[in-house]
């Protein structure tokens, strides 16, 4: 199969235009809300988003997190190698607080459960909502669903979704592959 | 780089530099979850580990249990004083006794060099030393590292000193292979019948006078002087030891340098280290317990996942 391209450049930036607008609906001005965004590849989002909101809303003070879910995972005796952490950067309370979570791809689910319970350790929040880019809905292995989607896709298990963001990849794209990449 | 190469951890003398770089990084993160409100991730809440303490500790049992706990490991704790040693038991014994009982991981403290070594030759089982006679006591050597790269930024082109009793120091054995891995110089001070008569084939230097030492130095790790180890009379007094290589305010201000000063505890204040030093700013003896639980856990995350 041939690369599809399922958002170009253009199509991301609307995308994520109507996520903050659809955010700042609910949240309104952010006073009790917090972003937390998934590492590694939900922070880039997490990043677009945080600015996005900034420049609308005119404002500085949106709590804007980072956090890595390694140690949280059920999988990892089952990979050959200890995987390594990335760094966790929350530097307020989340007790009481409306939390975003932000990540990239929501596939089986897994992620996102050990991101709840990585969450509760840094207090009892209000609520939790889950913010992605895309929603590969067909393969959920939890009940788990997200509250903000950028787009939902219907994929098979050997298909991949790759996210680019220009930070890092070069340009920003999220398109759809066969195999392993 | 993202798993250790070694199954176990003897001594630093086995570890790489890449090693040693992964287990700095992974304590970072570790070092963020104890500034939680819950320290606690649930990473090896699968595994169970033995603590055998066949010789006393204070600091680093607890330092052990406490990162295995904040690791979500079940752990047991077994001293040699009021157990089956005592009735003649063999060392393989009493491990493989324990293992038959389905422990994943044993850490091991043995007033014996050698004594993990021996352990890891005949069982399955993941060794961590805690300890092990006049040899080597590898995660004490990682936490100084990684204290001095906090304090510091960098061990590469450090000058760093170990001053007392050498020949005696698993402290020593296991900061001496770790800096000069890491690129730092090392200088060993004190009494010549306390320095081992082969210390400068490993690549570090000797200078017996305190006063130059000093002035020589980035960071001083100052041992203890053990008692214990001691069948022969080594040093003529205590007195005559901290006059001659004891670290006091006065001998620090006379040397224009800032110097960081380590000690790996229990200190003897007044023989080797005065309060006025080792409570001071300089003293980075509390970073090193604090950072002493990070390491254990980042040690005990990678040999635990390593499979």
């Amino acid at each position: 199969m041939q690369p599809r391209v399922i958002l170009d450049s253009k199509k991301l930036n609307i995308t994520l235009t109507r996520l903050c607008h659809q955010l700042i609906e609910q949240h309104k001005d952010f006073s009790e809300s917090a972003i937390i965004g998934v590492q590694p590849r939900g922070v880039f989002l997490a990043d677009r988003i945080y600015k996005k909101l900034a420049q609308i809303l005119n404002t500085k003070n949106i709590l804007y997190g980072k956090l890595d879910i390694t140690f949280y995972r059920d999988d990892f005796r089952l990979k050959s190698k200890p995987m390594i952490a990335d760094k966790t950067d929350i530097t307020f309370s989340l007790e009481g607080k409306n939390i975003i979570l932000i990540d990239d791809v929501l596939y089986t689910g897994r992620t996102i459960r050990s991101a709840l319970d990585a969450i509760l350790d840094f207090g009892r929040p209000a609520d939790v909502e889950l913010l992605v880019l895309i929603d590969r809905r067909l393969h959920r292995h939890l009940p788990i669903q997200a509250k903000y989607v950028g787009q939902t896709i219907d994929s098979i298990t050997s298909e991949k979704v790759k996210v680019d963001w220009k930070e890092t990849d070069g340009a920003d794209k999220v398109w759809m592959t066969e195999g392993k990449d | 780089m993202s798993a250790l190469s070694q199954k176990h951890l003897l001594g630093l003398k086995h570890l790489l530099k890449s090693d040693i770089d992964l287990i700095f990084k992974t304590a970072d993160n570790f070092k963020e979850v104890l500034q939680r409100p819950i320290k606690k991730v649930p990473s090896l809440r699968d595994i169970t580990i033995a603590n055998l303490f066949f010789e006393d500790s204070t600091r680093t049992r607890i330092s052990f249990e406490l990162a295995e706990k904040r690791l979500s490991a079940d752990t047991i704790n077994f001293s040699s004083s009021g157990s089956a040693i005592k009735k003649g038991e063999t060392l393989l014994d009493t491990v493989r006794n324990i293992l038959a009982m389905k422990v994943d991981m044993i850490v091991m403290r043995h007033s014996s060099s050698g004594a993990a070594d021996f352990l890891s030759q005949n069982i399955e089982a993941s060794i961590i030393n805690a300890g092990d006679g006049t040899h080597e006591h590898p995660t004490q050597g990682l936490l100084d590292g990684y204290s001095v790269r906090e304090k510091l930024g960098e061990l590469k082109g450090l000058n760093f000193l170990i001053i007392g009793d050498i020949k005696h120091s698993r402290v020593a054995g296991s900061d001496i292979p770790l800096m000069l891995k890491m690129g730092a110089k090392v200088k060993v001070c004190g009494p010549p019948t306390l320095i081992p008569k082969y210390i400068e084939e490993l690549g570090v230097s000797y200078e017996p006078n305190l006063k130059k030492a000093l002035e020589w130095c980035n960071v001083a790790n100052v041992l203890r002087i053990q008692l214990e180890r001691m069948d022969i009379k080594f040093i003529p007094s205590l007195r005559e030891y901290s006059l001659f290589y004891g670290i006091n305010r006065e001998l620090l201000n006379s040397v224009k340098k800032n110097i960081t000063i380590m000690h790996p505890g229990p200190v003897n204040r007044g023989v080797e280290l005065n309060s006025n030093v080792a409570d001071s700013k300089q003293s980075i003896i509390l970073q090193q317990v604090e950072n002493g639980v990070a390491i254990r856990m980042a040690v005990l995350y990678l040999l635990a996942n390593r499979n």
